[in-house]
């Protein structure tokens, strides 16, 4: 992607974020507090979060592939379960990648 | 001096304010490090941190990008993430009351999940606007520095460590989701059921779709949290 396309993004992306913050604090709460609303909202961040997290860990452009970076998940995923703190968790999945790296060549 | 009544309320308020600040600036290495990986210079991871600033949006744009995903496809997912920001702008006013279109303007640009939780926590008004802009002046600062320091740090890795990198970003995202799907968080067992439902759709259309798409097309799967249990009248 060319910087500009880049600068795009970031730009386009981070104005809309601050209007959907805006827009909270500047329409009538009766808008926004609706129940099919809010159980929406309420979602959104696991299906999105989670799909980011299986196309970062275990995708290639449109292949699926299985290298270190699945191990390094696996491995976060049992820190976290051990309630972890998030910098040990970081340290140990790319300790876990870099050693596939380096085994795998 | 505030009264003796008061005082531990205030440094109690101040207290949390701070340490979730000095937790929040970890993410921002973190998201630092992943926007060096997706290809973006430290100036835009910059920029993401004191524009946007709301923390999973920004990873969800770097990570549609760092896949190789369209600029639209980056920018729909992180908006999507940003619609929880709208809901807490509705319920932070009746707390905070920002008066005039610069005190609205300036809240706006705080309204995050940390800065909500601590306000909506806090006892009373005036402790709750104490919370408010001692969290969001506390996470703005940290986060903003601690960006460019992963940023510039990831930049100089190379070979191995590089490696090392690609599988902290995957590693960032599930620390991100972790707490949304632990016993505790409301209806956690359905939050389980919609990030499966996110991650399944997004790989089974990997294949066929343009990348990024398939991230944005996952939040059909909050279809799968069903109708809200409690069904309230609406107006």
């Amino acid at each position: 992607m060319t910087g500009t396309a880049l600068w795009a993004a970031v730009i386009a992306g981070s104005l809309g974020c601050y209007l959907l913050k805006l827009a909270g604090l500047s329409v009538p709460a009766s808008w926004v507090e609706q129940p099919f609303v809010t159980r929406v909202v309420d979602f959104v961040p696991a299906a999105l979060l989670a799909a980011l997290v299986a196309v970062q860990a275990a995708t290639s452009g449109h292949d699926l592939v299985l290298d270190g970076r699945l191990v390094g998940l696996a491995v976060a995923a049992v820190a976290l379960a051990l309630r972890a703190p998030f910098i040990v968790v970081l340290v140990l999945a790319g300790a876990a990648g870099a050693l596939v790296h380096v085994v795998a060549g | 001096m505030s009264s003796p009544a008061r005082t531990p309320d205030r440094a109690a308020t101040l207290r949390d304010a701070v340490g979730l600040g000095l937790a929040v600036g970890l993410y921002g290495a973190a998201f630092g490090a992943a926007a060096d990986a997706a290809g973006l210079n430290v100036w835009q991871a910059s920029t993401l941190s004191l524009l946007m600033f709301t923390g999973a949006s920004q990873f969800a744009l770097v990570g549609v990008l760092g896949a190789g995903g369209s600029a639209l496809a980056a920018v729909g997912s992180a908006l999507l993430l940003g619609t929880r920001n709208t809901v807490y702008g509705v319920r932070l006013v009746p707390l905070l009351k920002p008066h005039g279109i610069l005190r609205r303007l300036g809240t706006a640009h705080w309204t995050i999940d940390e800065t909500t939780a601590l306000s909506l926590a806090a006892p009373d008004r005036r402790l709750a606007r104490l919370a408010f802009l001692a969290s969001g002046a506390t996470i703005f600062v940290l986060w903003n520095v601690t960006t460019v320091a992963g940023a510039l740090g990831a930049a100089a890795l190379g070979g191995t460590a590089r490696a090392a990198l690609d599988a902290v970003v995957p590693a960032a995202f599930l620390a991100l989701l972790w707490p949304r799907l632990r016993k505790g968080f409301p209806e956690a067992a359905v939050q389980r059921r919609v990030a499966l439902g996110g991650a399944v759709i997004a790989l089974a259309l990997t294949p066929f779709v343009p990348v990024g798409v398939q991230v944005v097309a996952a939040v059909a799967a909050v279809a799968l949290a069903g109708r809200p249990r409690r069904r309230e009248v609406a107006a």
